[in-house]
């Protein structure tokens, strides 16, 4: 068997350096995996361009849905067949898992390179979600493994014409929890819904839960969680569980958020049956499609507790990855680097309505997707805490949140369960 | 004279009762599919306001979109292609396969036909990446034989329990005439029966066409090249990560049903009684 | 001769032996191995733990037990009113009655719409908030305003909605294979037991539902092997899990496999014990219809 593994290794090796000195000349194709349908004609657009401007010849195939994509470029990974760029879905422990694998170019050198000139092309915070700093909990290398295309944050949006048939002012979405939590009963009365999301893709709860912790705690005692420090049955995460509690019982919630779906939320949205939403930037483009009337704001989800700021979830978008056994990587770094310059940036912004990770990008862009950027500041993510919760436990917290909603389970049996499974995930781990 | 009567009107009665329970039936049928039609022909911001079933306006032009779209298709002959080899193959291995487990007498054939069934009932989301490694090995991966060598895989235990549970059915006097005949068995599976097992023929194709054709996610993950991907690949790009364009992705799905609904159209016609007795007692 | 004839009998079952035995036999097998380690299903190296992973389904996995207990709910209900309906309609059809093609053709359209048409109309239908809230209206009309419900949004009832609608979309198959199987009773059996005397009842219990066992076995166990392994619609109608309401082993199975620490090889053991479960349920179901028979 090895013989034969030999064999094909040294024909492989041969038809390489073959092909490697015939190459001199003659420009080599990049190859690209991405899943973003939504971006596919803008990108196969901007490879025209590049053509013609390089002669290197582009080439983005696109994997949808994002799912089975993620199942190719693993499948992908174990068989070598990566391409020279493709896009990671999922979360930083995939991530790190393919840079330990050894699939993944460090991109901090040609970052850095001409006094920072690519790095400081971008927000910090897009490019904080590929970078890994000096003494990670992930041990990996200190350095920046990809190149963020555009970012994202999600936040509420609040239907302005609904606010003024309910007497609130179009201009002044609610600041605190207790405002929010007052125009509950009157929405109802109305016999309108108030807050959509699609809750019955758990991910979004956790987000909105996140957001809350970091408000009512901090993001110290966030962390603190879990690294398995602060236990879930501490009073301030119990306060966390009680605000989807009080938000049900307020009536500020849509009826059946529980099993909604994101795509019907954001129908219930677009066409004003729903006072609010909770959803990422992406939205922009979607509302756009199906109601282009739409009059909505954009506001920080209220805040529970002035102790600490608000934070909502932000950062990189989407990113691409250079693979480190391509061929091509020089030729590939140059590409994402001509990506993600300025025009390019703006043309994407401006066709797909994403927001550009490129900083000098963010003036040429519509006012509605400028809002989206303008809470930058409040934005963390999961990706760069350092540290990344055990999937068991965040699935018992989405669900216990659920639980909580249709008032199957009190924030105290909750806060319980979740740290039962906490419990029984770390003591695996030792 | 009165009791015809009473057995006429009570017929009448039943067969009423029967139709009443079957239009029923037939409506919440019929409603996703013209709900589908004619939401493709809607546009997209209206689609969600007007919730009626006769559009105000009928935009044919989503069709014209949807095949325009790059890839579509190609996708769609794709798709045909794979179907088409897939279940022709299928009904000939899996029927030569449920003949010999139905008829004939050999060693481990018990044994066998318990591994066939055994083998229907494991999930595949989690052996995908397996077959990838296989093909990987075979250098079949991005290739269309591959592809179907794989499909005709997932189709043959089903199909092969399916043509043994009806040429069981078959009464053996029938082939006992072939063989007197001097029919070989390949002549007996050929000429005897094949054509009496027409209606199981029927459901094996159109259950393997609709797997095959609805096939996508082993599609996506062993072929790299656009070119050889099948049409429900396009379709779940028309369905978007986040925006979906709804008049164009019913269009697309629209078009997709189309070829599967005309597959059973034409199989169901032999699905109908007379064969067997006819050619048993005649 | 014998021999010969043996060898000519296993040509027969060869070509599928040999699709068979590479493209299925050898990915099960790799699956089952994986079963055997602490994968995350990219890194090149991978942790044996032997029968770890199967211990922790058995033993500690409430959840996949709660999925497991929700799928036989749906497969339960498919089993019997599924499939009695599915029965009926197929004996309405076989009568000489009229529109009896139409009827034929437009059963078998659940099954060829896409499961994307199925989850948007049926929460259309269904929803209160989204949608038209058809059910509900139908409820109050017929007189029963107290029985109005969020019957997806409520824990009590989401299942058996689901498993409803998953009827709806499966029926054509039992229909289909029924139909085709009262094809192959003999006109001839009918007729000299009509002469005998017998009414339509008595056809149906002495003459049909004998002959008819080995198609409904077959019917049985392909709604089994179909409701166990439904999660599509799940995902169409009511987005995921609901705090385990609506979980099933094929999504429990896809979220060992991504998440933020993925687990393949638990995934892997995960199907593995799935198909034990299913090719045993399976098996006592064909034994039983063999001695039935």
């Amino acid at each position: 068997m090895w013989f034969k593994h030999a064999l094909v290794c040294a024909f492989v090796l041969f038809s390489v350096l073959g092909c490697s000195e015939k190459r001199i000349d003659t420009k080599p194709t990049i190859n690209i995996w991405h899943w973003m349908t939504d971006r596919d004609p803008a990108f196969q657009e901007l490879a025209k361009k590049y053509e013609v401007l390089t002669g290197v010849r582009v080439n983005f195939e696109l994997y949808a849905p994002s799912e089975a994509y993620s199942q190719k470029i693993r499948a992908a990974a174990q068989g070598m067949n990566l391409p020279d760029i493709f896009g990671i879905l999922g979360e930083k422990r995939d991530f790190v898992s393919f840079i330990k694998a050894g699939h993944i170019l460090d991109l901090t050198p040609y970052m850095e390179a001409n006094a920072n000139n690519w790095k400081n092309n971008f927000f910090p915070k897009a490019l904080a979600v590929n970078e890994f700093a000096p003494g990670n909990s992930y041990g990996i290398n200190p350095g920046i493994f990809g190149a963020p295309i555009d970012i994202m944050t999600i936040q509420m949006v609040y239907n302005k014409k609904l606010f003024s048939q309910l007497g609130f002012d179009p201009n002044r979405p609610p600041k605190t929890m207790q405002e929010f939590l007052d125009m509950g009963a009157k929405i109802k009365a109305a016999g309108m819904q108030g807050l959509v999301s699609g809750w019955g893709e758990v991910w979004m709860i956790d987000c909105l839960a996140n957001n809350y912790a970091f408000n009512i705690m901090g993001e110290d005692k966030v962390l603190a969680t879990i690294r398995g420090e602060v236990p879930y049955t501490d009073p301030d995460w119990i306060k966390v569980f009680d605000i989807f509690k009080q938000m049900n019982d307020s009536g500020v919630l849509a009826q059946g958020i529980v099993t909604m779906i994101n795509k019907s939320a954001e129908q219930l949205f677009a066409n004003e049956k729903a006072v609010f939403a909770f959803n990422g930037s992406w939205c922009v483009n979607v509302y756009k499609g199906m109601n282009p009337h739409l009059e909505y704001g954009v506001m920080l989800p209220p805040q529970a507790s002035s102790e600490h700021p608000m934070a909502i979830w932000g950062g990189a978008g989407s990113s691409f990855m250079v693979n480190a056994h391509s061929r091509n990587k020089e030729e590939a770094v140059k590409f994402l680097t001509w990506l993600t310059d300025q025009d390019q940036q703006v043309y994407l912004a401006q066709v797909t309505n994403n927001l550009p990770a490129n900083k000098s990008s963010l003036s040429k862009i519509p006012e509605i997707l400028a809002q989206f950027a303008r809470e930058m500041d409040y934005a963390t993510h999961p990706n760069v805490w350092g540290n990344s919760e055990f999937s068991l436990v965040i699935e018992a917290f989405d669900y216990g949140i659920q639980s909580i909603i249709i008032g199957e389970k009190t924030p105290e049996q909750v806060a319980i369960d979740v740290q039962k499974i906490k419990e029984r995930e770390l003591a695996k781990k030792r | 004279m009165k009791y015809a009567l009473y057995y006429k009107s009570k017929k009448v009665f039943i067969n009423t009762l029967i139709h009443i329970f079957l239009i029923s039936v037939a409506i919440t049928c019929l409603y996703p599919l013209l709900w589908m039609i004619v939401s493709s022909l809607k546009t997209q911001d209206i689609i969600f306001k007007d919730i009626s079933l006769i559009p105000q306006q009928l935009h044919f032009e989503n069709y014209a979109n949807a095949l325009r779209e790059e890839g579509f298709g190609r996708s769609f002959v794709n798709s045909i292609f794979y179907t088409s080899v897939s279940v022709f193959s299928v009904v000939i291995i899996a029927s030569l396969a449920g003949f010999a487990f139905s008829r004939l007498r050999f060693l481990g054939r018990t044994v066998l036909f318990y591994m066939f069934m055994a083998a229907m009932m494991i999930p595949i989301p989690a052996s995908f990446v397996p077959l990838y490694f296989l093909l990987n090995k075979l250098h079949l991966r991005d290739t269309p034989a591959g592809y179907i060598l794989c499909m005709i895989s997932v189709g043959l235990s089903v199909s092969i329990f399916l043509f043994k549970t009806f040429f069981d059915k078959i009464p053996r006097e029938l082939e006992d005439v072939a063989r007197i005949d001097g029919c070989s068995k390949m002549g007996i599976w050929w000429h005897v029966a094949l054509p009496l097992a027409k209606p199981v023929l029927a459901v094996v194709i159109v259950l393997n066409a609709l797997n095959v054709w609805n096939e996508y996610i082993l599609a996506l993950i062993i072929f790299d090249s656009r070119k050889f991907m099948p049409l429900q690949v396009a379709l779940q790009i028309f369905q978007g990560e986040f925006v979906t364009n709804y008049p164009l992705l019913m269009a697309g799905l629209t078009i997709a049903a189309l070829p599967i609904i005309i597959v059973y159209l034409l199989m169901q016609k032999y699905i109908i009684k007379g064969i067997t007795s006819g050619a048993v007692f005649g | 001769m014998k021999i010969k004839d043996t060898l000519e009998n296993y040509v027969f079952v060869l070509p599928a032996v040999a699709i068979f035995s590479i493209f299925y036999i050898i990915p099960f097998i790799w699956v089952f191995r994986l079963g055997l380690f602490d994968w995350d299903g990219i890194s090149f190296t991978k942790t044996f733990v032997g029968l770890q992973n199967f211990k922790e389904i058995f033993l500690q996995d409430r959840n996949w037990w709660q999925a497991m207990w929700n799928a036989s709910y749906i497969t339960l209900i498919a089993l019997t009113l599924q499939n009695i309906f599915a029965f009926m309609l197929a004996l309405a059809c076989d009568r000489e009655i009229r529109m009896k093609n139409f009827y034929r053709v437009i059963f078998f359209i659940p099954p060829v719409l896409s499961e994307i048409v199925v989850g948007m109309v049926w929460r259309f239908i269904i929803n209160d908030i989204e949608g038209a809230n058809i059910i509900n209206r139908l409820l109050a009309g017929a007189g029963f305003p107290n029985l109005m419900h969020h019957w997806l949004s409520d824990p009590k009832t989401v299942l058996t909605t689901v498993a409803a609608v998953h009827c709806w979309k499966g029926f054509g198959w039992g229909f289909l294979i029924f139909l085709a199987g009262l094809q192959t009773i003999p006109h001839q059996l009918y007729e000299s037991a009509q002469v005998d005397g017998a009414n339509a009842w008595q056809l149906l219990k002495k003459i049909t539902i004998p002959l008819m066992i080995p198609v409904m076995v077959l019917v049985a166990i392909l709604t089994v092997l179909g409701s166990m392994q439904a999660f599509a619609l799940i995902l169409g109608l009511v987005g995921g899990e609901f705090a385990g309401h609506t979980s099933v082993p094929v999504l429990r199975i896809l979220s060992s496999m991504r998440g933020s620490s993925p687990r393949f090889g638990y995934a892997c053991a995960q199907g593995i014990s799935f198909g034990m479960i299913l090719v045993i349920i399976s098996f006592i179901q064909y034994r039983f219809s063999n001695k039935g028979q």
